[in-house]
């Protein structure tokens, strides 16, 4: 399965700006409607860009709509969800714990099942609780295309560094048998990730992380990003290249370039002129 | 030789810290404890790390060198002090201690002892905030005037739900759980906070606790300025912590991805022209080797791992510095009765 080269992402819509919360305030403002999110999508479409990466807030869910209910429109648009939208359970753990997080989130009375059956039930049954949460996570994509379907990296680096790596096994398993898609991943700690999955039999994987010139959230130093990029055998999505705006477009394509390893770039962007400007240093740069 | 280091409370925090501990190449997290089941059933089942369900027995049993106390407030006294007894450099995660009396015997262990402690104030590890503590040191605003802290997020956002969180005698509410980051803040960067008034703990949707906290502080250095924080805000995605502080000559307002500064006149010394200067996160942030949620959560525990390695303690987050937050804390709930 082959990735497109430019990817659209979904940070400005959602308020996410790791620059200024001001700015990011703002974003808020002008994305208050689903409309003007479907706007820019639009824009993005008409510059030639198919693939749109994005959380499972709870907001995409209506953009979800909107394509199945504009199929003919849409027939080559696909979707990379990005799961879960972490904000949303962080925040439910801090005021009503872990156990309290799950009985709001998991449907139907799975966590009854759980106590009752007590400990040694459940030992066996943690999987069964991931393949619920990504269930639940992924029903608002029915009937739209996801060819690539990742963990966001607030859990993917809780897994990483916690060193349950068999969960990503699992995970890698479920993804393919239910959905028929492959896994993603998102980190900010990219080497460390790679040899994780290698270690449990996860090869080439698809690994989106930050790949910037200046070495902006590249945990670990440039240098072992540079030579993983160079050497190592994944299926590397770049992210955060413009270092959340220290970079300017044209110097931070030039430095993807010199890894042509490098899959696709993921972007985000809020008007059309910025959007055809990055896709096409992109494409002049990197094809 | 690595540090032995155990994890006790495996909560949000636990979990986070658990997840840099891990991996750090100094440090060998020999066990964690926690009282939850599901949580230790699911460390058994899928990782190396050995768990307990009683802090004494990970204590005792694994001899760590130091401790990670991430539990809620309330048993932070007891096993804060447990530690301190058996000689183990400990990190306890905010608030610090649910009385200042209790706060105060910590200190005097700690420092009695010569052990290593720092509590989980973490902002103090984001560049920006850093950045704005060493400028107004260096004085760039002249004679300073006033100040704002301010902390804004979602936490509670509708009337349900009663955890720990809920229940006042615990530790819960924004005070303790959101005003403390602020306080801390201020009175490391700007002031210690001398005098509360006009405080105000307002319920918006929860029953028991405060769900904001209003109130002006005046500090040692004879400034005085706003706190205002609330974690019922839902148009925040997630927690917003800030500061102003306006002087003489100018004035800096910081949160954790830019530091923008307004002078009166250019500072040469400091390459700050007149006017607006911004600097951002991105050329502020500390390197980190593992990121989760934040460079901040990594570097306050690199720089507790060093602390321990050269058995010297920090400047940074001490448990004196917690308990002068706490008694800020006491100043502003006795106000507010007033």
């Amino acid at each position: 399965m082959q990735m497109e080269k430019v990817l659209f992402g979904d940070n400005q819509f959602f308020a996410v700006n790791h620059l200024s919360d001001e700015k990011s305030r703002a974003q808020a403002i002008r994305f208050k409607d689903d409309s003007s999110i479907i706007r820019v999508l639009d824009q993005a479409i008409e510059t030639g860009i198919n693939t749109f990466m994005c959380t499972t807030h709870d907001r995409i869910g209506n953009i979800c709509n909107h394509l199945r209910a504009n199929s003919e429109k849409y027939r080559n648009f696909k979707i990379y969800p990005c799961m879960p939208y972490a904000h949303k359970y962080a925040n439910a753990v801090t005021e009503l714990g872990i156990i309290g997080t799950i009985k709001q989130y998991v449907p139907g009375n799975f966590l009854s099942t759980f106590t009752k059956g007590g400990v040694a039930y459940l030992n066996k049954d943690f999987i069964k609780l991931m393949e619920i949460f990504i269930d639940a996570e992924m029903k608002m994509f029915k009937g739209i295309s996801t060819p690539v379907i990742f963990i966001q990296n607030v859990i993917v680096d809780l897994i990483l560094g916690l060193g349950l790596n068999v969960v990503f096994k699992e995970y890698d398993v479920y993804i393919r048998k239910k959905y028929n898609a492959e896994p993603g991943y998102i980190t900010m700690n990219m080497p460390a990730l790679l040899d994780a999955l290698n270690s449990v039999g996860i090869h080439n994987p698809i690994i989106a992380s930050s790949i910037n010139k200046i070495g902006f959230r590249m945990s670990g130093g440039k240098e072992i990003y540079e030579s993983y990029l160079n050497e190592k055998t994944f299926r590397p999505i770049a992210m955060q290249v413009l270092a959340a705006g220290a970079l300017r477009p044209r110097e931070a394509i030039e430095y993807l370039a010199g890894f042509p390893k490098i899959e696709s770039v993921l972007f985000g962007a809020s008007s059309k002129a910025h959007i055809q400007e990055t896709k096409e240093l992109i494409e002049k740069f990197m094809s | 030789m690595k540090i032995k280091a155990g994890i006790i409370g495996l909560g949000k925090m636990g979990l986070s810290h658990a997840a840099i501990v891990n991996p750090h190449p100094a440090v060998d997290l020999v066990g964690v404890c926690d009282t939850s089941s599901l949580v230790l059933e699911a460390f058994k089942k899928f990782s190396k790390i050995r768990v307990y369900d009683d802090y004494k027995k990970l204590i005792d049993t694994e001899k760590p060198d130091c401790l990670i106390v991430a539990s809620p407030t309330k048993f932070h006294y007891e096993m804060v002090s447990y530690a301190l007894d058996r000689g183990i450099h400990t990190f306890c995660e905010k608030p610090f201690s649910l009385t200042t009396r209790e706060g105060r015997e910590l200190v005097n262990k700690a420092t009695e002892k010569g052990l290593v402690n720092q509590v989980g104030f973490h902002n103090h590890f984001i560049g920006t905030f850093r950045e704005m503590k060493r400028l107004l040191k260096a004085g760039i605003l002249g004679e300073l005037v006033h100040f704002t802290g301010e902390a804004y997020g979602p936490v509670v956002v509708r009337e349900k739900g009663e955890t720990w969180r809920s229940d006042p005698k615990e530790g819960g509410g924004c005070l303790f759980d959101y005003a403390s980051h602020v306080i801390n803040l201020i009175q490391e960067i700007i002031g210690k906070p001398v005098k509360a008034s006009g405080s105000q703990l307002k319920k918006i949707y929860s029953k028991k606790v405060e769900d904001a906290v209003y109130c002006i502080l005046t500090l040692d250095n004879g400034i005085s300025g706003v706190l205002s924080v609330n974690w019922s805000d839902e148009t925040y995605r997630k927690m917003s912590t800030s500061l102003m502080v306006m002087g003489k000559k100018g004035k800096m307002i910081c949160d954790a991805t830019e530091l923008k500064i307004y002078l009166k006149e250019a500072n040469a010394k400091e390459n700050l022209g007149k006017g607006w200067t911004i600097k951002y996160i991105t050329d502020l942030a500390i390197p980190v080797a593992f990121y989760l949620r934040g460079e901040e959560y990594s570097a306050q525990i690199d720089h507790f791992v060093q602390c321990v390695s050269n058995k010297q303690q920090t400047e940074i987050n001490s448990f004196a510095q917690a308990l002068k937050t706490d008694e800020t804390i006491d100043l502003i709930i006795e106000d507010s009765k007033r």
